[in-house]
């Protein structure tokens, strides 16, 4: 049984403290959780990501006010009522299009950072995989999403994206018609999606955020030079006042000024294409209300979802969606295709710094070629390149890696 | 060294409350009634359609509206809308004690609470010693010929909100 001072005043801060140990939370999370110093903006990333998510979450709640998931309401509560009605709808509606659309690109920025840096090795596995699972949830949120305002690309991409699970050839519709609840996306599926857009998908990445956040407090963060040091003797340096020999800093105050200042420079960037730029989030066509008689002549996801989207498109219908279904999950599996024990920076590893440049390129073709109309042969061919280059790099990483020079 | 660090603390700080004045007001905004909820608060009533002594219930707002012609016998009040040679009582019907909607009883011209017995005169006064404080809203309206706009509020309206008649 702890000790209780019967004195203490009830909630200041010696009787919080003697319940809910604040002193030592406060330590363990933020004041005396260490951050090296030997860092750069990218490690900013992870926070600007939680901040965005906060912002896609207060945006949401006010759209969930007065959003209607019915097919004969949807688009005009969406269009209509919020758009015109609502005061300040249009601006929960751009915060949310674009924080969509933002949280994407910082999540790539993320992941490519922790490739380039190796952070997804040597006891810190659990961080890339718990990276990876958000990564498919935010997909998962993102898709079920863009269904809501129930326009032409919501209907559509929610015909195509739910047939990719008929399986090809094993013509498996009893399943499609399943995560339907109908034939065709109806009120059944609409409101499916709705109650995973706002209600599971959230809840489940709300879990998923800590958990990653979890998975980073044991092996701490990398540094840009892979550097593995004695975090403790770090920490004792600085608490002893030896602030500029210590080889790192506390999480609070000082990582996270650095970290907000970084957040300045982005919201800068968020905040200009909510009020002058919103229009890249928001695609012409879903300004049609959904209609499945017609299918609209050009289908593409979003650009975030675009380099897999291409790798599906160059095959044969059953080898796509087997190159489609790898793709999704292979970079789960990067810290085991890896053998090589360095970390350290892609530039002092040798093949593994092409195979960095060229992953990154080949997405980024595949991406650019995604958005293409399927009609130019050009085009359709370097689409193909990059999507069997993507497989090449993939096979050819752990041969690389197993020769790599031990640093 | 503090100086500088106060100085962006205060500055982070300063715009950081700005926006999130500009977010609280956004917020405030999209709670309001929309301006299709607001256009549909007008109800308007035909006046030339009623009988003397017969209380009709119109609906404006969600809220039942009375409207009752006044005969001879009845006293006439400030409070009645006078249009040509006819009386009306127009209120919102609903107790002003705890918001129980009274009925009319024609042979007293009284209406009656049936929730905590309160009652009101034919020009919607509270009778004394019961449990209403203050007599029956009206409604803000506006006199357009023989018609009534509820919702508007006209220069007869405002006269009766000016010598305090109703709130």
């Amino acid at each position: 049984m702890a000790h209780f001072d019967e004195n203490a005043k009830p909630f200041s801060a010696k009787w919080l403290d003697e319940r809910l140990a604040l002193t030592t939370v406060s330590k363990v999370l933020a004041f005396e959780y260490w951050i090296p110093k030997n860092i750069n903006f990218l490690w900013a990333m992870g926070m600007i990501l939680a901040a965005t998510f906060g912002i896609l979450l207060v945006s949401g709640i006010f759209l969930l006010m007065y959003y209607q998931p019915g097919v004969d309401t949807a688009f005009d509560s969406v269009n209509y009522t919020i758009m015109t009605e609502v005061g300040y709808g249009w601006l929960w509606r751009h915060i949310h299009g674009v924080g969509a659309s933002l949280v994407f690109l910082i999540i790539y920025i993320h992941m490519f950072t922790g490739i380039y840096y190796g952070s997804y090795k040597r006891g810190r596995e659990m961080i890339w995989l718990s990276g990876m699972l958000l990564f498919v949830l935010f997909s998962a949120e993102a898709f079920s999403g863009y269904m809501l305002p129930w326009g032409q690309m919501s209907y559509w991409a929610g015909m195509v994206i739910t047939n990719l699970f008929s399986g090809g050839s094993l013509e498996a519709y009893g399943l499609v018609e399943w995560i339907r609840g109908d034939y065709v996306p109806g009120q059944a599926f609409l409101t499916r999606f709705f109650m995973l857009h706002v209600f599971l998908l959230p809840l489940v990445i709300i879990g998923g955020i800590v958990f990653h956040f979890a998975t980073l407090r044991l092996p701490h963060v990398n540094n840009q030079d892979g550097e593995d040091f004695d975090f403790e003797e770090a920490a004792e340096l600085y608490k002893a006042g030896k602030v500029k020999e210590s080889k790192v800093i506390p999480f609070q105050p000082v990582f996270l000024s650095k970290d907000v200042f970084v957040m300045g420079v982005y919201f800068i960037l968020f905040f200009y294409l909510v009020f002058y730029n919103f229009d890249f989030a928001m695609d012409p066509v879903n300004f049609d209300p959904a209609n499945g008689l017609s299918t609209p002549a050009h289908i593409y996801p979003e650009w975030y979802f675009l380099w897999s989207y291409e790798i599906l498109r160059p095959f044969s219908k059953d080898l796509g969606l087997i190159a489609f279904g790898i793709a999704q999950v292979i970079f789960l599996a990067l810290p085991f295709l890896d053998r090589s024990p360095n970390v350290a920076p892609a530039n002092k590893r040798g093949l593994f710094h092409i195979w960095f440049w060229l992953m990154l390129i080949d997405v980024l073709v595949l991406t650019f070629m995604g958005k293409l109309p399927p009609t130019d042969a050009t085009f359709a061919f370097i689409g193909l390149v990059a999507a069997v280059l993507f497989f090449v790099l993939w096979i050819a990483l752990p041969f690389i890696t197993k020769i790599e020079k031990k640093l | 060294m503090s100086n500088r660090r106060d100085f962006m603390g205060m500055a982070l700080g300063g715009f950081t409350a700005l926006g999130g004045i500009g977010a609280l007001y956004a917020m405030k905004r999209s709670w309001d009634p929309l301006p299709s909820v607001k256009a549909a608060g007008f109800t308007t009533v035909d006046l030339s359609a009623c009988t003397e002594n017969v209380l009709n219930v119109e609906k404006w707002r969600g809220k039942p509206i009375f409207v009752l012609k006044k005969s001879a016998d009845m006293p006439t009040n400030d409070r009645d809308i006078v249009v040509g040679s006819d009386r009306f009582h127009v209120s919102i019907g609903l107790c002003t004690h705890l918001g129980c909607i009274p009925a009319y009883v024609g042979t007293t011209h009284k209406f009656m609470c049936a929730c905590h017995g309160g009652e009101f005169d034919s020009s919607g006064i509270n009778l004394p010693n019961l449990p209403p404080p203050s007599p029956l809203e009206i409604p803000p309206f506006t006199i357009n010929g023989t018609k009534l706009v509820l919702g508007e509020a006209g220069p007869e309206y405002k006269k009766m909100l000016d010598a305090g008649i109703t709130v």
